[in-house]
């Protein structure tokens, strides 16, 4: 069974703004805010691929899941 | 260990430019790292000079921060020495086949059991963007203002050319394909060499008017495709990814233990 996104951690001291998080989502969950880092829309939409995570180079954006401690 | 158990986060946010390739590479190293199960006081990483090489002051290992193109010669010492421990040698595309370009073919030629990885962004970044032998005909930079004329090396030819006995080559975007062959690589007894393209948006990506950091990693995600692929054959253009060499032959240090045994044998006698 999928596991269950819990949520998204972005750090905003790391992020640098750089959009591949955003661009390259394939749900479409993330965006830029208004001081340029990244941020969650739509966490419903999450399908866990972690993608925006491993393609972050800032190590700055984690995906959490549900009924389990590894991030 | 979760991979950020290996970094260094006192050193963070890092140095490099938003959107640089080397810290996507660094996440896959360490995912590999992560997944063999190596200890901290197991690896070795030793780096020349340039914005790939400041990659080892970003790792809680061993870490030797060199000189410009010879981080292959130091990584020989720390391996002769300790055999026992993994060794892996980060190097910008300028690094490893500029400079540094005679120890890299020949530490292929000698199969020394180490892993070398190549942080292919066809240019150098740190020095302000001149072009490198990987940067190919075609290509603008500070020191190319009307574009380079020169061919470029294809470091997997070079490698396997050279000796190398495990070869292997991805992009950022396939990021779990860097993971995957870093691992392999420091698996392989013998010489390995992942060449990975990265992309550096401050110097390549202006010079050769590209967007944005995205249009550079569609550019990786639409101009190659796995070894062998029917996609190579109808576009002979594209970028293949994938393993290209993996071969046994005895190692360096293996062989050099034979001769410290048959010399200490001939001294006693
Ligand atoms: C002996 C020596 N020559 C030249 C330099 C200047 N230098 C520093 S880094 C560099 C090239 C960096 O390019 P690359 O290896 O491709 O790495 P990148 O910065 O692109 O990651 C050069 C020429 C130096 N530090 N030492
Ligand atoms: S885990 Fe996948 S679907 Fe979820 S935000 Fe990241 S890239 Fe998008
Ligand atoms: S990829 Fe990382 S650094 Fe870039 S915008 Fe997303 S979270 Fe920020
Ligand atoms: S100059 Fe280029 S290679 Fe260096 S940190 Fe910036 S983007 Fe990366």
């Amino acid at each position: 069974m999928a596991k269950k996104v819990k949520e998204i951690i972005v750090n905003k001291e790391w992020c640098k703004g750089c959009g591949i998080c955003v661009h390259f989502c394939p749900k479409k969950v993330l965006k830029l805010d208004k001081s340029n880092k990244a941020a969650v829309t739509d966490l419903d939409s999450c399908i866990g691929c972690k993608l925006c995570e491993l393609r972050c180079p800032d190590f700055a954006i984690e995906v959490k899941f549900l009924d389990n401690e590894q991030s | 260990m979760p991979v950020k158990d290996y970094i260094r986060k006192r050193f963070f946010p890092h140095i490099w430019c938003p959107g640089c390739g080397h810290g996507i590479v660094l996440g896959g190293m360490l995912g590999a790292i992560e997944e063999l199960g190596l200890k901290k006081k197991d690896v070795v990483m030793v780096s020349g000079i340039g914005c790939s090489s400041r990659i080892v002051g970003y790792v809680d290992f061993h870490t030797l921060h060199t000189l410009h193109g010879r981080a292959l010669a130091f990584a020989t010492g720390v391996k002769f020495s300790r055999p026992e421990l993994n060794v892996i040698v980060p190097m910008g595309d300028g690094d490893a086949t500029a400079i540094g370009g005679n120890h890299f073919i020949h530490a292929c030629r000698r199969n020394i059991n180490m892993t070398a990885i190549v942080m292919n962004n066809r240019i150098y970044g740190m020095t302000g963007g001149q072009f490198s032998p990987l940067s190919g005909p075609g290509i603008y930079a500070t020191t190319a203002p009307y574009s380079s004329i020169d061919y470029d090396f294809d470091i997997v030819e070079l490698a396997r050319g050279s000796g190398a006995t495990f070869v292997a080559r991805t992009t950022v975007y396939h990021v779990n394909e860097v993971k995957d062959y870093i691992k392999k690589a420091i698996q392989h007894k013998g010489f390995s060499v992942v060449e990975i393209l990265s992309q550096c948006p401050t110097y390549f990506g202006r010079k050769n008017k590209l967007k944005d950091v995205n249009e550079m990693l569609e550019y990786f995600k639409n101009n190659t495709t796995p070894v062998g692929s029917q996609a190579k054959k109808d576009n002979p253009n594209l970028i293949e990814r994938g393993i290209f060499v993996q071969i046994q032959k005895e190692e360096y240090c293996d062989k050099y233990l034979n001769v410290i045994e048959a010399a200490s044998k001939e001294v006693k006698g």
